[in-house]
């Protein structure tokens, strides 16, 4: 294959010192003190901080400096500094070479995907680990282990770590890496901008652990105001980061629609289009439109924290009910930024192992366009009792049950596609069978929610931790494990062991049931959530469910331990089509080719012939070359 | 049913059967055993309301909750690839008349709930024991003679007041049974959400609003209090006791605090239904 791009060759030192996560980390961590410095010479006689015990400002202008300072160690800068010098540049970054790849600015998109694979999945971890400590000091009904501070400050790490890290835990690593593959593409529409759209979110990651220094923040995810405005330089933080995924988001999905609908390899129509692509297609509507909205909410918090603005202050002519309107607002498609990409991959999935083209597929695609388009029209659900705009309540309980339709779509291609096929039940089948039985029971608790009358018993009760639970672990994160056990060969090369990866789906499958199921009732009988003592009758019921999630937390070891021996120990090399899928991606060599295909392909017809006699490979991979002008 | 010479099984009807029958024993359970137990109870006319809603929602989704799981089951049963060859099924690619069908009756249910919900949210139960904001568009009939109790949130207690008595305050929350109670729900600080569980009231304390829930007591009896939003640091120690007691102790009572806090209740101003805090404030 012809190499039209230089290897780049480099001693060890030169690759040590270059830019990369390296010199990120020293640059940001000093550009966040040179910020905080000025910002303290710029702030400290302020009679509004002088109220106050701390400068959110010099807090502020450090995490701003420091996110400069991160991005110029990763070589942001260098192509703009470079042609502003004068001097040639390449716009393309790293795409050759062995590891150090995955640790700086590369623009190859599997390369990008593969970053947020492993970046994400730390972060998932670390929001793990965090409900690990919730679920040992709801063993007690008192403050035991820790604090009533200590408990507020775990809530708000494990529930900011798993909405706002993981907003891309699917799109950012299987659509990056798949999508072009899938469309015939060779690369997002911008590279580069994919390459800053991943190294925003460990940035955001680190700015958000930094909580911790000042005290962690009160305020759960949702960080309403005014408590928002009220709480100690932890919350900081907590804006700060939501700031930099807001921006990762819309970069991300102004991106990946900009590269469905203007990159399509010739032939692949609308309706051959794998559904995975439509299920990412939808969710980049979401995140393009929804995104903004919080970075701009944020704003305004940062605002009144920093320069006493009052937006949110009733006191000062602002409201706390415009925070709300404008979280939400970006909050419940932020819900089905999660959800979409697991459906797409659930029915991408389903017809492989049944064996059947994917059953009533304009269906799906409307299912997914017909939640992304009512999700803009529902926020209002999570304020039914807020005081706010009640004479509206009808109408948006009656958007929020019409989003139960086109849920209900994908329901349909499920049990459609599995009726008498040929059902095999490999790993990945079973997270995609799995993700139907939790999103079964997670969309039915939600028809609870919708009701203005059964919603006044359990809003903010425990019954909506346990929903959106089986919605968001039970729906994104199953689909997430079924996309890796399926693609991850693909992705790295290297054949998972099944017997390990059947024990993780077992005990995560069963204990996630028992771990969530519970919680509905213990939300019937009353218990609010967040909070770090109960009522003591209680105990028995929440002690149960701490075991339970103590498996469940095991079960994500056994499949780290099978990431690690499959990876560094067994590596066994992935054959290119071990599941005798149909879809594109499935006929390339494994590992892909760095540029991916030698010629766009040509797309004959969709990815789902299974069964039908003389079907024609879905992409003819070697076009005859067509003359210039014909 | 033959195709190609080969029987093959009616699954379809299977599937319905097994559904019909196992729908057929659910829902009744779901009526007769588990409703009675749905919360929040029947203390109040809106409680009562919430419960039926409650009890309702189950019986209707149980059996769609069945209908996919039996379809799930029968499926991973009946069409399993048996061995290690791989086939492929028929190439079935949809079906206008199930397509319809499916919308048609899935569209059904939904909009008939929300047309239920509305129903009860304005008609049978107003308001549902919800706040409502300050102008309460789903007010019960009576309304205007509603008992007002002023519920003030900070962090991290409640207090009550009575306008109609002398505008006495109180940590100890009693209400007469049998009437019309319309508690405004406010806060000092930050969000706050008063939470009669067993009263099924749930109204948010907004700073700067005057949030309104009307509640009907029908029983005699106590009840827990709890903020059902998070307010900071000791949001989960946020909760005390209330009591719905009879009118004439209720007046007997109101009385009482009436006179006893006289002496400097009479020299305070009038009070106000929203409170503006300051925002330099900063805790934990």
């Amino acid at each position: 294959m012809p190499e039209p791009f230089q290897r780049e060759h480099r001693t060890l030192w030169q690759g040590v010192l270059g830019f990369n996560v390296l010199s990120a980390i020293v640059l940001g961590i000093l550009g966040f003190f040179v910020g905080a410095w000025i910002g303290d010479r710029i702030a400290a006689g302020h009679d509004y901080l002088i109220g106050t015990d701390q400068n959110d400002v010099a807090v502020f202008m450090g995490y701003l400096f420091g996110t400069v300072g991160w991005l110029a160690g990763l070589g942001f800068l260098n192509y703009p500094l470079s042609r502003m010098a004068g001097r040639p540049a390449s716009l393309r970054h790293h795409e050759f070479g062995g590891v150090g790849r995955y640790f700086r600015l590369c623009t190859d998109h599997k390369v990008v995907g593969i970053q947020y694979f492993f970046g994400v999945g730390i972060f998932f971890f670390i929001g793990g680990l965090n409900a690990m400590l919730m679920r040992t000091e709801l063993l007690r009904p008192v403050e035991h282990p820790f604090s009533a501070g200590q408990y507020l400050s775990l809530v708000g790490l494990h529930g900011t770590m798993m909405i706002m890290m993981t907003s891309a835990f699917i799109v950012g690593p299987f659509a990056n890496f798949l999508l072009p593959l899938m469309i015939g593409a060779r690369r997002l529409a911008f590279p580069r901008i994919e390459a800053l759209t991943f190294w925003l979110t460990p940035l955001a990651g680190l700015v958000l652990m930094s909580a911790i220094a000042g005290n962690g923040f009160p305020t759960g995810w949702t960080g309403y105001a005014p408590l928002m405005v009220q709480a100690r330089s932890g919350m900081d933080a907590y804006i700060f980061a939501f700031i930099l995924i807001g921006t990762s988001l819309t970069l991300l999905g102004l991106n990946l629609l900009t590269t469905v609908l203007t990159m399509r390899a010739p032939g692949l129509t609308w309706s051959r289009l794998p559904i995975f692509v439509w299920g990412v297609a939808s969710t980049a509507i979401l995140m393009a439109l929804a995104a903004p909205v919080l970075i701009a909410a944020m704003l305004m918090g940062l605002m009144d924290r920093a320069a006493n603005t009052g937006f949110y202050l009733a006191s000062l002519g602002g409201s706390p009910y415009l925070y709300e309107n404008l979280f939400w607002f970006f909050g419940h498609p932020e819900v089905y930024i999660l959800a979409l990409p697991g459906f797409g991959i659930v029915l991408e999935i389903l017809p492989v192992f049944a064996r059947k083209p994917l059953w009533a597929y304009r269906l799906a695609v409307a299912g997914m366009l017909g939640v992304a388009l009512l999700s803009f029209m529902v926020w209002q659900h999570h304020l039914f009792v807020s005081g706010m705009n009640a004479s509206l309540r009808p109408f948006y309980m009656l958007t929020t049950e019409l989003i139960s339709i086109p849920t209900g779509f994908i329901f349909l291609n499920g049990m459609g596609t599995l009726w008498r096929g040929r059902i095999r039940f490999t790993v990945p089948m079973l997270f995609a069978l799995a993700f139907f039985f939790n999103f079964l029971i997670g969309g039915l608790s939600g028809i609870f929610l919708s009701d203005v009358p059964s919603d006044v018993t359990t809003h903010g009760s425990y019954f909506v931790m346990a929903h959106f639970h089986y919605t968001i672990m039970g729906g994104l994160v199953f689909a997430f494990f079924a996309a890796t056990y399926y693609w991850l060969p693909k992705m790295l090369g290297f054949t998972l062991h099944e017997g390990l990866a059947k024990i993780h789906f077992w005990l995560m499958f069963v204990f996630f049931n028992l771990t969530f199921f519970p919680l509905f009732a213990a939300g019937f009988v009353g218990m609010p959530r967040r909070v770090s003592t109960y009522a003591p009758g209680l105990q028995n019921l929440n002690d149960f469910v701490s075991a339970s999630a103590y498996v469940l937390g095991f079960s994500m070891l056994i499949f780290l331990a099978n990431l690690i021996y499959s990876l560094v120990f067994a590596r066994v090399p992935a054959p290119d089509n071990p599941w005798e899928s149909k879809s594109i991606e499935w006929q390339l060599p494994t590992p892909v080719p760095v540029l991916d295909f030698d010629r766009i392909p040509v797309f004959n017809t969709t990815p789902y012939e299974y069964g039908v006699e003389d079907a024609p490979p879905v992409a003819s991979l070697e076009p005859s070359p067509v003359p210039a002008g014909s | 049913m033959e195709i190609a010479g080969h029987r093959v099984p009616r699954h379809g009807v299977r599937i319905l059967v097994i559904w019909a029958v196992l729908s057929a024993i659910a829902i009744p359970l779901v009526v007769v055993v588990l409703g009675p137990h749905l919360p929040p109870g029947r203390m109040s006319a809106q409680a009562g309301a919430q419960t039926d809603a409650n009890t309702v929602l189950t019986a209707l989704l149980v059996p769609i909750l069945l209908l996919i799981l039996v379809f799930l089951g029968y499926a991973v049963f009946a069409f399993r690839q048996e061995g290690s060859a791989i086939q492929d099924g028929p190439p079935m690619r949809g079906h206008n008349g199930i397509e319809l069908t499916w919308l048609l009756v899935t569209a059904t249910i939904v909009v008939a709930l929300a047309v239920w919900g509305s129903y009860t949210l304005v008609k049978s139960s107003p308001g549902s024991g919800g706040g409502q904001g300050p102008s309460a568009p789903f007010a019960p009939s009576g309304s205007s003679q509603a008992v007002p109790i002023q519920v003030i949130g900070q962090q991290w207690a409640w207090t009550y007041r009575y306008p109609s008595y002398g505008a006495f305050e109180t940590r100890d929350l009693r209400l007469p049974v049998n009437t019309l109670v319309a508690f405004h729900v406010t806060s000092l600080d930050v969000t706050h959400s008063f939470w009669a569980f067993r009263l099924g009231v749930k109204a948010d304390a907004v700073p700067g609003v005057d949030n309104i829930a009307f509640v009907k007591a029908r029983d005699v009896g106590s009840f827990t209090i709890r903020c059902a939003e998070l307010c900071g640091l000791w949001h989960g120690h946020m909760s005390g006791t209330g009591h719905v007691v009879s009118t004439a102790d209720f007046h007997a009572w109101a009385a009482e605090q009436q006179t006893a806090q006289e002496p400097f209740s009479k020299y305070l101003g009038p009070f106000s239904r929203a409170y503006f805090p300051l925002p330099l404030h900063r805790a934990g």
